[in-house]
């Protein structure tokens, strides 16, 4: 598929125009929205247990900090986290079933060996133990280890991508020709495996985000600042359903869904652009 | 026909079977023995010392440092050299002994994860087979269905999208607090002692029911994408064009595209396993749900390092074995792995 071609089904895709619309609403709002505020995130700002009102958007907590600010950072840090730890873990998994695919062999047999053990771990139950014995965490650390444990079912992909495209007539022909080998690599192989590692990354970028939410809810999360699993988790911790505070629940949940939904959508879109057959006819 | 088969071939079936099962055991049991090192490296490696930092916290009490030093010291076996420490660490699992548990001081970890297992156990695999088999049923009925399939779509995104414990809360808020209708907090009545009497099975039914419909919700909308995309596949396929042009039914077709289709989503139960445990863990927190995943979070919240490895432990094997019974089923249900071994194809 050439650049044309690509950009014409592109943008005529409804689904890819919704979701990057949305995304990048809410980019600009997690980029933007600190300076729409006047509270800091941790700040106990004024009375607790207010519902959304004028002054507090989306009401504040059983501390009285603003939820509306604790939002917006805590939006800005899920979204560092799926870029991060998502591009990581799909740089990792690149790599390794590229390898492993393109080389063969013993070093193949040892690759997958290690990527099918990983991939039976749960990651969460991973993540835990290592999280649990760090005593500072940061946004960039929970990614680094969300990265450094999502990679296995991207390289399995990967791999069996590789070993496809390996054995097409075109590198065939490359290789005949004598063309070097990081040659056919970056200018045969790269090429027509990009559209599947953005597929891949946009998955992974998704599921950084959950895995995050999931450590900070369980108690986990970065140990300053503040996450939307951390509002949710102590939320919990402050029985904010129990005293009614539906405000303080409802919002955090209801952004990390909609980012999550929008990126799956944009993947079947995606998916669409690339794989002709299954346009809508 | 069978009786015109060679007298070996069910020998040669169990065999394989044999061979197929031993296979798939060493490869649990290598990634046991894999978490289980992991488990047992984390605290003695990992960059900052977590230990020393444990202990800095009582830097303003010299002396409930040192008797803590001397406990941990003692109790990971710290001043021992590092293979007699691994060796150790073995042993004592093998004898069941996974230390003591701080949070719940003294007791046995293992006494406090077996007590809580139960509960994860029947909140767990009941929402996966209700969430598999419905979760397919609805996305097999939607495929190729304009009108339908637009409206449910987005319906089984946003459920697979929402974090497992989020959609509990909303449900615990919807029918716990506005409507009143279930309790949003244990396993069963403050008041009651558990036992098998109907008054108790019926109270801790009563509380099962929320966790456990938020777990089926959201596990379901990834099946029914899953299933949905695998039906559009397969009537795509030559059999169905086939079969379309030789004037079957529609229902026919759909009923084969099924069968073809569920094959590929019992491999992708075995993948979401993790998923899903790490989602009943989450829920259960939610609804103070005595699990395995309750206590968890108890143990991350107290320092209960032993805890915490112990649930570990404890995840590990739970989903080895049920991917060991994903391997079973799917011996059961594809028959051309058995037939391909034994040369029938």
């Amino acid at each position: 598929m050439n650049l044309k071609e690509f950009v014409y089904f592109f943008l005529r895709n409804k689904k890819i125009i919704t979701a990057l619309c949305i995304l990048g609403l809410l980019a600009l709002v997690s980029i933007f929205g600190p300076f729409l505020t006047s509270y800091d995130p941790l700040e106990f700002a004024s009375a607790p247990y207010q519902p959304p009102n004028r002054q507090h958007w989306l009401g504040t907590n059983t501390f009285g900090q603003d939820l509306f600010t604790q939002t917006v950072y805590g939006l800005r840090s899920s979204l560092l986290v799926g870029l991060f730890g998502g591009g990581l873990a799909t740089i990792i998994g690149l790599i390794i079933g590229f390898l492993a695919g393109y080389r063969g062999g013993w070093f193949d047999e040892i690759l997958m060996m290690l990527t099918n053990i990983l991939m039976v771990i749960p990651t969460l139950a991973l993540l835990i133990i290592i999280a649990a014995y760090l005593p500072y965490r940061g946004v960039l650390i929970q990614s680094v280890i969300i990265g450094l444990t999502a990679w296995p079912w991207t390289a399995r992909a990967v791999r069996a991508q590789t070993l496809s495209l390996k054995t097409r007539e075109f590198v065939d022909l490359a290789r005949i020709t004598a063309t070097r080998s990081s040659k056919i690599i970056f200018q045969e192989i790269m090429p027509n495996m990009m559209s599947y590692v953005f597929m891949v990354f946009i998955l992974q970028f998704g599921g950084a985000i959950l895995a995050a939410t999931g450590l900070d809810f369980i108690g986990l999360g970065p140990t300053r600042g503040i996450s939307l699993g951390i509002m949710l988790q102590q939320a919990t911790l402050w029985n904010a359903i129990q005293l009614g505070m539906w405000w303080w629940v409802v919002t955090p949940g209801a952004l990390i869904t909609l980012v999550v939904a929008t990126l799956y959508i944009m993947n079947t879109g995606l998916d669409e652009v690339f794989n002709p057959r299954l346009r809508e006819m | 026909m069978n009786f015109s088969r060679p007298k070996g071939r069910d020998c040669s079936e169990v065999i394989f079977l044999r061979k197929y099962l031993l296979k798939k055991i060493l490869i649990y049991v290598l990634t046991f023995f894999f978490a289980a090192t992991i488990n047992w490296a984390i605290p003695r490696f990992m960059p900052g010392n977590p230990i020393h930092f444990l202990i800095a916290r009582f830097a303003t009490l010299p002396e409930s440092a040192k008797v803590l030093q001397s406990y941990f010291t003692q109790a990971f076996g710290l001043d021992r050299p590092l293979m007699e420490q691994y060796v150790n660490f073995w042993r004592a699992f093998f004898k069941g002994d996974l230390g003591i548990s701080i949070y719940l001081y003294p007791q046995p970890v293992l006494k406090v994860i077996l007590r809580s297992l139960p509960y994860t156990v029947l909140l767990l695999l009941p929402a996966i087979i209700v969430s598999f088999v419905i979760g397919n049923r609805f996305g097999a009925f939607v495929a190729r269905k304009k009108y339908l399939d637009n409206i449910a779509l987005p319906i089984f995104y946003t459920l697979t999208a929402a974090p497992y414990f989020w959609f509990g809360i909303l449900l615990a808020w919807l029918f716990g607090v506005v409507l009143k209708v279930f309790p949003i907090a244990g396993a069963y009545s403050f008041a009651m002692t558990p036992s098998f009497s109907w008054r108790f099975v019926s109270n801790y039914l009563y509380h099962w029911i929320l966790p456990f419909s938020s777990l089926v919700l959201v596990m379901l909308g990834g099946w029914a994408i899953g299933m949905r995309n695998m039906i559009i596949y397969e009537l795509e396929a030559n059999y169905s064009r086939y079969m379309e042009a030789l004037g079957s039914s529609q229902s026919l077709i759909r009923r084969y595209a099924y069968r073809n289709a569920i094959l590929p989503q019992v491999t992708g139960l075995a993948i979401q396993l993790g998923t899903a445990v790490a989602g009943t863990l989450t829920t259960e927190i939610v609804f103070s749900y005595p699990g395995i995943g309750y206590i968890l979070m108890q143990g991350i919240l107290n320092q209960d390092y032993f805890l915490i490895q112990g649930c570990f432990l404890f995840i590990i094997v739970g989903v080895l074995i049920a991917n060991f019974i994903v391997d079973i089923l799917y011996l059961i249900i594809d028959p051309r792995i058995r037939k391909s071994y034994t040369g029938e194809i």
